[in-house]
């Protein structure tokens, strides 16, 4: 293969397992927290406006790990920087 | 496909690039403060209100209820730079709804504008509620070797603010795209609802975010902290 087809290959295939990987620590961690959300208002009804605050503050938190994956993929799949230097060099 | 509304140039002379970013952002300001004055301009406490008055009033007093309760005591110091924050993104992802329209919060250089008007939003805030001494101190409250852990947390959540509203907005613009190529018709239409929600869920929690950052500033200084400060 060419240069700039390995390139393509790479990046791709990278794109797609930076998604896969990345997004399974973000999913458990966001149903753990939702599972205890959801016990703690069973137990205290009266309590659901900052259990739910504290909830999306935290899912924020969590789900901008797996945000960061997919700039990472989008980076790699539209922007990447080595393929630009690539297609500047021929 | 556009990454971002920056790359949609509307007009060029020179070195001065007018992007859709721009545009757009300048638009949503310029609807923003226009619909204010426009229903503000008649303010009445009379039993019957105009409908715009009381709409506002709900959106008003919903904003400085959640500032009170994360714990920012005099709420009406915060409420114009937080309320500012969650209209402004707010109206940028709801005005999603129009075509040929691209949320200026796709675009990573206004949120990274956002962001640090937070990052330089919290020691303002902190130095006015503590004093410098008092703000400054709680850089180095646990022990003062962790001074470069408290300089790293400023700079990269105000990184993590940036990257989080850049990457929802613009996830939302980029999955109704492909979905246009793949599912043309219908299927679009729900994630276009989808990105709704989300985009008002992001305003929120930018909003949020930027008064629990406030409010930790803010808290230390007065008296000792009565429990540990979220971050």
């Amino acid at each position: 293969m060419t240069d700039a087809a390995w390139i393509a290959a790479v990046s791709i295939a990278t794109a797609g397992l930076t998604m896969g990987i990345g997004s399974i620590g973000p999913a458990l961690g966001e149903g753990k927290a939702i599972a205890a959300a959801m016990t703690a208002i069973a137990q205290q009804p009266d309590e659901s406006g900052p259990i739910t605050r504290a909830l999306f503050i935290g899912l924020a938190m969590i789900e901008s790990v797996a945000i960061y994956c997919f700039v990472i993929a989008m980076i790699l799949v539209f922007a990447n920087p080595f393929w630009a230097h690539f297609a500047r060099a021929v | 496909m556009h990454l971002s509304p920056d790359e949609v140039v509307l007009w060029r002379h020179g070195a001065i690039v007018l992007n859709q970013t721009i545009a757009t952002t300048w638009v949503v300001m310029a609807g923003l403060a226009l619909g204010a004055w426009l229903v503000t301009r008649r303010l009445t406490d009379a039993p019957t209100i105009t409908p715009w008055q009381n709409a506002l009033e709900i959106v008003v007093l919903g904003i400085r209820r959640q500032i009170r309760d994360a714990g920012l005591s005099p709420a009406e110091r915060y409420l114009p730079f937080i309320g500012t924050l969650f209209l402004f993104i707010a109206t940028s992802a709801a005005l999603t709804i129009l075509p040929g329209y691209h949320a200026p919060t796709a675009s990573l250089s206004t949120t990274t504008a956002l962001a640090l008007a937070v990052f330089v939003a919290v020691p303002l805030y902190g130095t006015r509620a503590g004093g410098l001494r008092g703000y400054l101190a709680h850089f180095l409250e646990p022990s003062p070797w962790l001074l470069p852990l408290h300089v790293l947390e400023e700079l990269s959540r105000t990184l993590a603010l940036a990257v989080r509203l850049f990457g929802n907005a613009m996830s939302g613009g980029l999955i109704v795209a492909i979905l246009l190529a793949v599912a043309p018709f219908f299927f679009p239409v729900l994630m276009s609802l989808l990105k709704l929600l989300t985009g008002t869920v992001q305003a929120y929690i930018f909003a949020v975010l930027a008064t629990v950052y406030i409010a930790a500033a803010a808290r230390v200084a007065p008296g000792p902290a009565e429990e540990g400060s979220v971050s």
